[in-house]
């Protein structure tokens, strides 16, 4: 067996079982240096998967792992978010008497992520959304004494239920029309020809099942609960990473199928209808992380946008990955500013923010542009080549109905950037401490640096593509 | 390299004021004021570096910056930019060194101001259809926070209602952008490329779709009615220098816009439409002088004159597009066209700049108000004399150069178009009669006793952008010159 093709992941999985015991023989107090061990065991992953950079791309593991281009780019994109999200939490759960395996769930997690996004097998593929489903059922109810945590943890639980069983019911069907779980076996089977009645439900159903991991329309519901319930860190952590996985998975499931299932107009549709939705949600919220969870359901219409032409022979994928390395960079700095600002999520308490804190409020600030697009932020170049990919392929109808939503998006993005700067400001805003102010930093560090230095983003994402069989 | 310093120096200036300890009112404005001075000085130098009887575009600096799409750092000018950015520039400076109240917070105040310089400066000069949409962008922002934190009345919703529609209109621009750089045989944003290439050349759906993007973008920013409903709320309040910034230059970049993309990379799906874009431009000029004319607000009043002038100015732009083969008649037009962006900033700058100084001294913009000033500030009823008759086309002043060209070459190509909108002319003559008679004559009512005078900041000001206005009107051929290289050009090149 290819063992070293797996190193980022089996590091993942070590750290992740040293950090639990780590956590069962470690007194309270120096419960926090679990999150310095998630570190070290990202930042090994990441490593790791650097190297499987430049090689070839390939399945390995009898075909059912694909190590190409676009699940290494993905799986450095979900290590990343991790990380960040990791730096974020040590100042936010200080209050908690037990946090050592909060990391480990977190690394169990984006296991799962990398799993989606790697997946060449529809069984790995239920794996991987599984786990990373049961690892963060937990995370989100972490606050345990909190009802809202437990309110948006149930209701993320419920949805996911339903939409995992229904991935599984899709798969089942899946392999009884193939005979196998195998991606390869089944674009033969399909280019062969196979009933399409069954085949339709069988994606259907793993469509919609992949819709709750991207938070798109119909299974976005718990999105906004997540994003103002859970604890912060863990917020950003599901609005961005899971995202990420299942739009690759999703590429690449769609890419087998037959051209005569009409799955573009499908996804279209599905694309329409969550930006539309989320941005319509989005309106009229006077709750910072709740607006930002609505607004991450409209940002999964936008990436929708890019599936939805991948099979049409433009630059889709770069596109995709493009779009959510801008997504993730700006939503993880925007919940970095609510996490280092103590998780105050109430529009009223950000009244005059940009004078008590100006740093902290320009990192919201261009977070936010970076999400409507406003040039020339990295958001912008995402926003871009999604419209442009789209338009190529004869889409421009659906470029045109996103940059309406553009359009909608802007006026609660400017209502927020608004209360910041001209309100009159509150007494005393108090902030977390040294690891969010980091994270926050380094985030917006980043952030800049992919705005200005986009061409090295674009260049090293250009040449990537699935592997084939 | 000399064009990079002209935008990157005020950029810079804003970022020094904006890291900077905090400094005094008058400190801020003057460092402000500085970078201001050196970037006009810088495009003064252009002005006179440049041949006009040489390349379309001078001054080129071209470095890659995203090469797999096409994007790069591309700055230079043709005859029309370099005499809207120096324009610009010169409005710019006179806004900045103009006294204001900036709320406590100058240091921040000043640093939007150049901000919005630099972005707005780099509109006229880049030559990269990304960076354009990009600066026509980012001046959004700063416009949008100087009018949402300085403002008055109800300056938050004015600011709201400014951003969303202009950036409806540029999103509309975007996607026509995408559409053009898609029709490229290697897609590139050079704007030189496009002019040369002319890939949509023929027209076709395809064509007019793009062109109606552009168009829809520009003419909101313009703003040519229907589409100009966001401008008079933003005006009135917005603080003085910020509308005379607002009017001056942003506007500017819809016309100059329309002249760079549509005229120049859609030359044959415009003359198709240039017929329809002249009868918008005429609605524009009648409706603009109209409404201007029902104004009590001293403000608004002048803002609805703005439509009116930008309606010329598309005039004129419609008849350089137009299927006539009367070459002169349309280089004329074209001319006159951006003689009359360069005499509306001026102009229309200083009258929102003396909109201000009234603000300033009675916080109230309705005309009732006001009378008999022309005893207690004689200089400035002079000034303001001076500036609305160069506004309403006086010749010897700016305005009437410009529109004279406008008229006379609209008269070859469209005279019925041209006979109305003299009609424009008319109005405007009348409404600015009757202010100057309402701020300036009768009697002086008794709350008006304490009506101080221009200062000498202000008076300088007022005074050197009266002197441009003169100098245009008088000896009009150094601008013309050098504008006239660039619509042979552009006009010829057909």
């Amino acid at each position: 067996m290819p063992i070293g093709d797996l190193l980022p992941e089996i590091v993942l999985l070590l750290g992740a079982v040293v950090i639990v015991l780590f956590a069962a023989f470690t007194p309270q107090r120096l419960q926090r240096w679990s999150a310095a061990l998630a570190l070290a065991a990202l930042a090994l992953a990441a490593w790791f998967s650097v190297l499987q950079w430049d090689t070839p791309s390939r399945l390995t593991f009898s075909g059912v792992w694909a190590l190409d281009g676009v699940a290494i780019a993905a799986k450095l994109l979900i290590l990343f978010s991790g990380a960040v999200v990791v730096a974020l939490s040590p100042d936010w759960m200080r209050s908690d008497r037990r946090h050592a395996e909060y990391y480990a769930l977190c690394l169990f997690s984006l296991l799962g992520m990398i799993m989606m996004a790697s997946a060449n097998d529809a069984m790995e593929l239920v794996l991987g959304v599984l786990l990373s489903s049961a690892a963060s059922y937990p995370l989100a109810a972490y606050h345990r004494g909190f009802p809202p945590a437990l309110e948006a943890a149930m209701k993320y639980f419920l949805i996911g239920a339903l939409a995992n069983a229904l991935l599984v019911i899709g798969v089942v069907i899946l392999f009884g029309l193939v005979g196998d779980t195998d991606y390869a076996v089944a674009a033969d089977v399909f280019q062969a020809g196979t009933d399409p009645i069954a085949l339709s439900v069988a994606v259907a159903c793993i469509v919609l099942g992949l819709t709750y991991k991207l938070g798109a329309a119909p299974a976005h519901a718990w999105m906004p609960d997540v994003a103002q319930g859970a604890p912060a860190p863990i917020a950003a952590f599901l609005t961005v990473a899971p995202k990420i996985g299942a739009a690759v998975a999703l590429a690449r499931l769609v890419t087998l199928l037959p051209q005569d299932l009409a799955w573009p107009a499908i996804i279209a549709l599905i694309s329409v209808a969550t930006m539309t939705l989320g941005n319509l949600a989005a309106l009229k919220q006077t709750d910072l992380r709740r607006l930002l969870g609505w607004s991450s359901v409209s940002q999964s219409g936008y990436m929708l946008m890019a599936i939805v032409v991948v099979g049409s022979g433009v630059a889709a994928l770069p596109a995709l990955l493009a779009f959510l390395a801008a997504y993730a960079l700006a939503n993880l700095l925007a919940f970095a500013v609510v996490t280092h600002l103590r998780g105050r999520t109430d529009f009223a308490h950000y009244h005059g923010m940009a004078r008590r804190q100006p740093l902290t409020t320009a990192a919201l600030i261009i977070a936010l542009l970076s999400l409507v697009g406003i040039p020339p932020l990295v958001g912008f170049f995402g926003k871009f080549l999604l419209f442009e990919v789209t338009i190529e392929a004869g889409y421009a109808w659906l470029a045109a109905v996103a940059a309406v939503n553009t359009l909608v998006s802007l006026y609660y993005y400017l209502r927020v950037i608004a209360l910041t700067m001209f309100k009159a400001p509150p007494g005393e805003v108090h902030v977390l401490g040294g690891w969010s102010r980091v994270a926050l930093l380094v985030t917006l560090a980043l952030l800049i640096a992919a705005s200005l230095g986009f061409q090295w983003l674009i260049e090293g994402l250009s040449h990537i593509s699935l592997a084939s069989y | 390299m000399l064009l990079t310093l002209a935008w990157g120096l005020p950029l810079f200036g804003a970022l020094l004021l904006a890291l900077l300890p905090r400094r005094s009112e008058s400190g801020a404005r003057i460092l402000a004021s500085i970078f201001a001075v050196l970037s006009l000085a810088l495009l003064v130098w252009a002005w006179l570096g440049f041949d006009s009887g040489g390349p379309l575009f001078q001054h080129v600096l071209d470095l890659p910056w995203v090469p797999s799409i096409g994007v790069g750092y591309r700055v230079g000018v043709d005859g029309i930019a370099l005499a809207v950015a120096t324009m610009s520039a010169l409005v710019f400076l006179a806004s900045i060194a103009y006294p204001v109240d900036t709320k406590d917070e100058p240091r921040q105040y000043y640093a939007w101001m150049l901000f919005l310089m630099a972005t707005s400066l780099a509109v006229f000069l880049v030559l990269d259809l990304l960076l354009f949409y990009v600066f026509f962008d980012l001046s959004l922002v700063g416009m949008y926070f100087l009018i949402g934190r300085w403002g008055h009345g109800k300056p938050q919703l004015s600011a709201l209602t400014f951003f969303l529609f202009t950036f409806a209109g540029s999103l509309a621009m975007l996607l026509a952008i995408i559409g053009l750089y898609l029709s490229l045989d290697s897609p590139s944003f050079d704007m030189r490329l496009i002019i040369e290439q002319q890939p949509l050349a023929g027209g076709g759906l395809y064509a007019g779709l793009v062109f109606l993007g552009l168009m829809l973008g520009l003419a909101i920013k313009t703003p040519l009615v229907p589409l100009h409903t966001w401008l008079p709320q933003a005006h009135v309040d917005a603080p003085g220098p910020a509308s005379a910034i607002l009017a001056g230059v942003l506007l500017k970049m819809g016309t100059y816009g329309m002249v760079r993309l549509p005229l120049a990379m859609l030359p044959d799906t415009f003359q198709r439409y240039a017929l329809v874009v002249g009868i918008i431009a005429l609605v524009a000029i009648l409706y603009g002088a109209l409404v201007a004319l029902g104004q009590r607000n001293l403000k608004r009043r002048i803002a609805y004159t703005s439509i009116n002038h930008m309606g010329y100015t598309v005039l004129g732009i419609a008849v350089a597009a137009s299927v006539s083969d009367n070459l002169m008649a349309k280089q004329l037009a074209l001319t006159g066209a951006t003689v009359e962006m360069v005499a509306h900033g001026l102009i229309t700058g200083a009258l929102f700049l003396i909109c201000g100084s009234f603000w300033q001294r009675t916080g109230e913009y309705d005309l009732d108000h006001y009378g008999g000033l022309a005893q207690r500030a004689p200089l400035l009823a002079g000034l303001t004399v001076l500036a609305a008759f160069a506004s309403l086309g006086m010749p010897g002043l700016a305005g009437f150069v410009a529109e004279f060209q406008i008229f006379a070459g609209t008269f070859a190509v469209y005279p019925w178009l041209a006979i109305l909108a003299v009609l424009g002319i008319l109005i405007t003559a009348g409404l600015f009669l009757d202010l100057l008679r309402r701020l300036f004559f009768g009697r002086l009512p008794a709350h008006l006793g304490q009506f101080t005078e221009l200062n000498w900041v202000e008076a300088t000001v007022l005074g050197a952008l009266g002197l441009g206005i003169v100098i245009i009107g008088v000896y009009p051929r150094f601008l013309l010159e050098v504008i006239d290289s660039a619509s042979a050009l552009l006009i010829g090149g057909r």
